[in-house]
């Protein structure tokens, strides 16, 4: 049975469907795992298998996807014990084609955060060195997936959260296009951001998790149809492909980072890829942009956390006394800190200095891109500036704490998709690269970052 | 000259209405729940309507052809791509804390109803419904309140008319006209008790002849047409009187309360909220395609002013006349069925004569009721009307007989006959008419005296002898010719 631990979440698959290892054993064992996990990846492990297991092994699902009757607190003390009454999109297809739900994940509260830090239910430990983090906000699911305590996992991406805690960990992380999978049953962080995707061992894990993921949701009326089945990438050469690096040149880039990098895009001119500098000019504001968009639609989203349908409520009486209690004890720093940015980002007289103006770049950052995806197949960059950085190292600075995003924010501003695949070690700790796209070039992104994945040979972190 | 005479002189009021208006869609705006009224408190109520973590709304498809069909019916202009917005602010009847709704890009503008100019048309969804426990009924002074969330996320369409209603009464009759229309399309219940209509009125006044807008109030709650006009004309009494007190009106919104007939403050000018509205991320814009534009132009009736033009211009009828049956439209639809439909041989019935019975007649039997929902076939009415003109039976007899009809149905004639209702005539009537001036003496000296008035007493003899199926003209034409006078 071990032996399921070293294999890919395909290879599980092959030997479920083949009748080698049952869905209840497969489910027993990760179960098992998931249970044993002292990381503090999990909030909540399945108890037992449902009765209808599939032919995939089980999934582990970020803590905001809400799943019926079971907690679901997007990482925040002010949704504590709150079962939703119904079940998010992506958890049901994921079901339909197989996947049980094998546990919740922790994560940054409200999916803020780049640390896992700023859970409500404590941090997250990365297991290449308990001392450090393991990047956020999906910080449990990449953790989980890099330890062995979950054969794949899901996560949502708004800024960076799935691919920066790939990143940190030594895992794939796929942040698809913006629409691609169904948002309905995600505890919103920022609407027009937010994006689900898979956090997986390998490249073909990804694809797989990816393929039953996406569809268009009437439940959600931002999503639509994927062109075409998510195939399972083959790719060996990348003969005739042009990547267009952007940032390395960056101050803040982490040197060692920086050498890592550059011995990837070495293997990508090996496979035959073409390897050039591009200029991506309004890309450096999307920091700068994402803090505000960002926190202002948060501010909306996060309104209806009151203590009165659902969820804890502190404080009686005064229904106003009832609201500010509530709020007081159920939101952490970082969430009031973005409330209150994102507040006044909107109000009367600030509203066209900043958030207009945040749109603005935003659609010039859509047009960088646009315009670089007619000279390059794809662009390439770190995933993020440094590897993972200790425990507490950045908690008290919230700025450099948001720059860890600088590499992955601008896609989820474009709207495009992006992988990041782990490349190397770098201090004995993981480097991601990162792979984006024009919109719905999933399939094409994967099969890149397949070719390139098997030139690596990225061994991960020993599991026991 | 009295203060208020030289008032009125000195300034115009400037009104403009905005309007509330439910749609009848089967289902809420944004998420699967029925519409309801009256139910038992949250019992149409979904994770999307309470505003669950992780939901999201999805336009309902309904509204917005209810929605194309009003901005057509008001020939505005609309939006190839009009977006929505989230209006920020926290109540508890709001569990997002948040009303989508429509900002700077409305689903259309510049339109016409009537001689006022429509300057929006929007959508969005309606508030739960807050319920106060405690002596004023308001939040104000309750000791609790209770929140049923049946009615959160009703589709609402708004309606802003511009400033160009210039008396308490155009206002009034601009909300009966739109009331009408919309009850005609079948898009909203459109009743005021109920709250499917809601009308508020932004008042302001400004010397007579001045172009520049005086600073407005605006008015909520007012819950009939004459509450309407009855709070309009309170507000410009008070607007003037702060004027020529030498004050100034200030911009707020005030709460008319009907039984006081009185005007509380609801909130100032700096009390009014900061909405930091902001496109709503959950939705797609609304692109109305062509076939969605085709479908809410077929769906579109003829409406109830083009409809009192019609009657007025092709059947003659009185003005009155011809808006009562369009303003009511059921009644218009029984009277032009029984118009089409009179089967009778010749020239058929009168316009004028069925239009008279219908507004008169007809609807002093069934109120307020629609005539389809009683026993009464259109052709039987038309019939009995032509009975009537052509004098087989007298106009009070046939009053009897719309009785029957309208309780119990059939037809005319056969009513006619069981119940003995035909016209006197004949020998049955010379009998009468002989015995009637026989009985009245004096009457029939009075006439030959020249008092042709007293004929009266011996008309009504013979009418209460014959129980009014006598023609009254023919009556007296029978006693001149006894009397020779």
């Amino acid at each position: 049975m071990t032996d399921l631990l070293a294999m890919t979440a395909v290879q599980q698959a092959e030997r479920i469907r083949a009748g080698e290892v049952s869905p209840r054993e497969a489910f027993d064992f990760w179960r098992g795992r998931a249970e044993a996990d002292d990381l503090g990846s999990y909030l909540w492990v399945a108890e037992e298998a449902p009765a209808d297991l599939g032919e995939l092994p089980p999934v582990a699902v970020k803590d905001l996807f809400c799943v019926e009757g079971v907690p679901s607190a997007a990482g925040s003390r002010i949704l504590e014990g709150y079962r939703p009454p119904y079940t998010a999109t992506s958890v049901r297809n994921l079901r339909s084609a197989g996947a049980a739900v094998l546990g919740k994940t922790n994560q940054d509260e409200f999916a803020m955060g780049s640390s896992n830090e700023n859970s409500g239910f404590g941090p997250v430990q990365n297991p290449w060195d308990r001392e450090r983090v393991p990047g956020g906000s999906s910080g449990g699911s990449a953790a989980a997936v890099a330890a062995g305590n979950a054969p794949w996992a899901i996560g949502t991406d708004t800024g960076g959260s799935i691919r920066q805690p790939a990143s940190l960990c030594g895992v794939v992380g796929l942040k698809p296009t913006y629409g691609a999978v169904s948002r309905y049953g995600m505890i919103a962080f920022a609407s027009s951001l937010d994006q689900c995707g898979p956090l997986t061992r390998d490249v073909t894990d990804a694809a797989l998790l990816f393929r039953h993921l996406v569809g268009r949701d009437p439940c959600d009326s931002t999503s639509l149809a994927f062109p075409e089945e998510v195939a399972l990438p083959t790719a060996e050469r990348l003969d005739g492909l042009r990547f267009g690096v952007w940032g390395l040149g960056e101050e803040g880039l982490d040197p060692g980072v920086a050498d890592v990098v550059r011995a990837t895009l070495g293997r990508l001119e090996e496979l035959g890829g073409g390897v050039e500098e591009i200029e991506l000019p309004s890309a450096r504001h999307g920091i700068a942009a994402y803090y505000v968009i960002a926190p202002a639609e948060a501010s909306a989203n996060l309104a209806r956390y009151d203590g009165v349908r659902y969820g804890p409520r502190s404080g009686d009486g005064d229904l106003t006394a009832m609201y500010e209690q509530t709020r007081h004890d159920g939101f952490g720093d970082e969430v009031k800190r973005r409330i209150m940015i994102g507040t006044y980002a909107l109000s009367s007289g600030y509203y066209e200095a900043y958030y207009g103006t945040a749109q603005k770049v935003r659609t010039r950052i859509a047009d960088d891109f646009r315009a670089a995806f007619e000279r390059v197949d794809f662009v390439v960059t770190p995933t993020s500036p440094t590897v993972a950085f200790e425990l507490g190292e950045r908690t008290a600075d919230p700025l450099a704490m948001y720059l860890s995003d600088y590499f992955t924010v601008p896609m989820p501003l474009a709207g495009i998709p992006a992988v990041s695949i782990p490349c190397g070690l770098s201090e004995g700790l993981p480097v991601g690269f990162q792979i984006a796209g024009p919109a719905f070039s999933e399939s094409r992104i994967l099969d890149a970052a397949y070719a390139l994945e098997r030139a690596i040979g990225f061994e991960g972190v020993p599991r026991t | 000259m009295s203060i208020t005479e030289r008032q009125a002189r000195e300034y115009e009021p400037v009104i403009g209405v905005e309007t509330h208006v439910q749609l009848k869609t089967r289902t809420k705006m944004f998420c699967g729940c029925a519409l309801s009224f009256g139910d038992e408190p949250n019992t149409h109520t979904c994770p999307i309507c309470l505003g669950h973590p992780g939901t999201l709304p999805v336009a309902n498809a309904e509204a917005v052809h209810f929605a194309l069909m009003i901005a057509m019916a008001f020939e505005c202009d609309i939006a190839p791509r009009s977006i929505f917005h989230r209006k920020n602010y926290f109540y508890p009847d709001l569990p997002k804390g948040y009303q989508i709704s429509q900002y700077d890009i409305p689903l259309a503008r510049n339109g016409r109803l009537g001689d006022v100019r429509i300057h929006r048309v929007h959508l969005e969804e309606d508030a739960a419904k807050l319920v106060h426990a405690g002596a004023s009924g308001r939040i104000h002074g309750a000791e609790t309140s209770v929140v049923d969330f049946n009615r959160g996320g009703t589709p609402l369409v708004e309606i802003v008319t511009e400033p160009d209603l210039r008396s308490p009464a155009e206002a009034a009759d601009f909300g009966r006209l739109l009331q009408a229309t919309l009850r005609r399309m079948g898009v909203s219940d459109v009743n005021m008790e109920e709250g499917s209509l809601r009308v508020d009125a932004n008042v302001s006044i400004r010397p007579a002849g001045e172009a520049t807008l005086g600073t407005k109030t605006e008015l909520k709650n007012m819950n009939s047409f004459r509450f309407l006009e009855r709070g309009i004309a309170a507000e410009i009494a008070r607007q003037e009187q702060l004027l020529s007190d030498g004050g100034e009106v200030e911009q707020e919104t005030l709460h008319f309360d009907p039984q006081s007939g009185g005007l509380s403050a609801l909130r100032s000018k700096e009390e009014a909220h900061d909405y930091r509205y902001f496109p709503e991320p959950d939705l797609v814009p609304i692109a109305p395609t062509e076939a969605m534009l085709d479908r809410a132009r077929a769906a579109l009736p003829e409406l109830p002013a083009a409809r009192a033009e019609r009657l007025e211009r092709d059947l003659e009828l009185p003005a009155d006349t011809a808006k009562l049956l369009a303003f009511r439209s059921e009644l218009g639809d029984f009277y032009e069925a029984a118009l089409s439909g009179d089967g009778a041989e010749g020239e058929g019935t009168d316009p004028r004569t069925l239009a008279n019975w219908t507004t008169n007649e007809l609807t002093a039997r069934i109120g307020d009721a629609d005539p389809a929902g009683t026993r009464l076939e259109p052709t039987a009415f038309a019939r009995l009307v032509e009975m009537v003109a052509a004098k087989e039976v007298s106009a009070s007899a046939g009053k009897e007989v719309l009785d029957v009809l309208v309780s119990e149905g059939g037809d005319p004639a056969s009513v006619v006959a069981s119940r003995g209702l035909g016209r006197a005539g004949g020998d049955e009537l010379d009998a009468i008419v002989d015995r009637a001036i026989a009985d009245n003496e004096a009457a029939v000296e009075k006439i030959r005296e020249g008092k042709d008035q007293a004929i009266g007493a011996i008309v009504g003899a013979v009418m209460r002898e014959t129980k009014g199926r006598a023609d009254g003209g023919e009556v007296q034409r029978m006693i001149r010719e006894r009397l020779g006078a």
